[in-house]
C-alpha cells in the first residue's frame, strides 16, 4: 500500500461545501453537547468530593457553582444533556431501522428541538 | 469479493479487531442513561444550593445516592467512549494517542473519586 498515490484522489467535499441542514445541524450539535458536559460532570464529582470531605471543602466547591458563572456552566450544561438525552434517543430510533427518511427525521429534529427547550425551562423553574 | 465467504468475513471481527462492540456499548449505556439523567437531575437538583447539613441528610438516603453512583459509574464510561470518537476524528498519530490516553484516565478517575464520594456519603 506504500506506492499507491495518495495525493491526487478525487475527494468527497466536505462539510464547509454544503448548505446547513437541519439534519447535519444536530448532528454537529448531538456532539459537541455530548462533550461539552464534562465540564459540568467535573464539577458534579468535585461537589460530591468535597460534601464527602467536610464542610470547608463543600463551601468552596458549592460556592462556586451555585456561583453566577457556575449557574450559567449549569444552566448550559443542562440544557446541553437534555439536547444530548433526546437526539441520542434518535439515535437509538434509527439504529433499530426506523425514521431514516429525511423527511421523518427532519419533523423529529423539530420535535426534539422543541422538547428540549421546553424541557430545560421547565427543570430550570423546578429546581 | 465473491471469494470472500461469510465466515471469512465476519472472522476477526474487522480491522479494529472489535467488530460492533464499541457501538453496542454506547447503545446500551444510551439506554441506561436515558432513565438515569432524568432521574439524576431532578435529585441532584433538588440537593444543589442547600446548605452542608441538608445536602448531607439528602445522600445519606438510599435513593438519591444510589440515582448519582450509578449515574457516575455509566456516564463516564459513555463519555470514555464518546470522546474515543471525538478523538479519533480530529487529533491523529502521537498527539492523538496523548489525547486518547487522558481522557481516558480522566474518565475513570472522575468516576472512582464521585463514586467514592457517594459510597462515603451514603454509608
Amino acid at each position: 500500500m506504500a506506492d499507491v498515490n495518495r495525493g491526487n484522489r478525487p475527494l468527497s467535499p466536505h462539510l464547509t461545501i454544503y448548505r446547513p441542514q437541519l439534519t447535519s445541524m444536530t448532528s454537529i450539535f448531538t456532539r459537541i453537547t455530548g462533550n461539552a458536559v464534562i465540564v459540568a460532570s467535573l464539577l458534579i464529582v468535585w461537589w460530591f468530593a468535597a460534601l464527602a470531605a467536610g464542610p470547608e471543602a463543600f463551601a468552596t466547591a458549592n460556592g462556586f457553582i451555585t456561583s453566577w458563572f457556575g449557574d450559567i456552566i449549569m444552566f448550559l450544561s443542562m440544557a446541553a444533556i437534555w439536547y444530548h438525552l433526546l437526539f441520542g434517543l434518535r439515535h437509538l430510533i434509527w439504529d433499530s431501522g426506523r425514521m431514516l427518511a429525511v423527511d421523518k427525521s427532519e419533523t423529529f429534529a423539530m420535535a426534539a428541538i422543541i422538547v428540549a427547550v421546553l424541557l430545560t425551562i421547565f427543570t430550570a423553574i423546578v429546581i | 469479493m465473491a471469494y470472500l465467504t461469510d465466515r471469512k468475513r465476519a472472522s476477526g471481527m474487522g480491522a479494529a479487531r472489535t467488530g460492533t462492540d464499541h457501538h453496542w456499548k454506547m447503545i446500551v449505556t444510551s439506554v441506561a442513561l436515558l432513565v438515569l439523567i432524568p432521574l439524576f437531575i431532578f435529585t441532584f437538583g433538588e440537593a444543589l444550593g442547600s446548605d452542608y447539613e441538608t445536602a448531607l441528610a439528602y445522600y445519606a438516603r438510599p435513593w438519591p445516592s444510589a440515582i448519582a453512583a450509578l449515574t457516575i459509574a455509566v456516564s463516564f464510561y459513555h463519555f470514555r467512549k464518546g470522546v474515543q470518537t471525538l478523538i479519533e476524528d480530529y487529533v491523529h498519530g502521537f498527539a492523538g494517542k496523548v489525547c486518547l490516553i487522558a481522557a481516558i484516565c480522566i474518565s475513570y478517575a472522575a468516576a472512582a473519586i464521585g463514586i467514592l464520594a457517594v459510597v462515603r456519603l451514603a454509608l
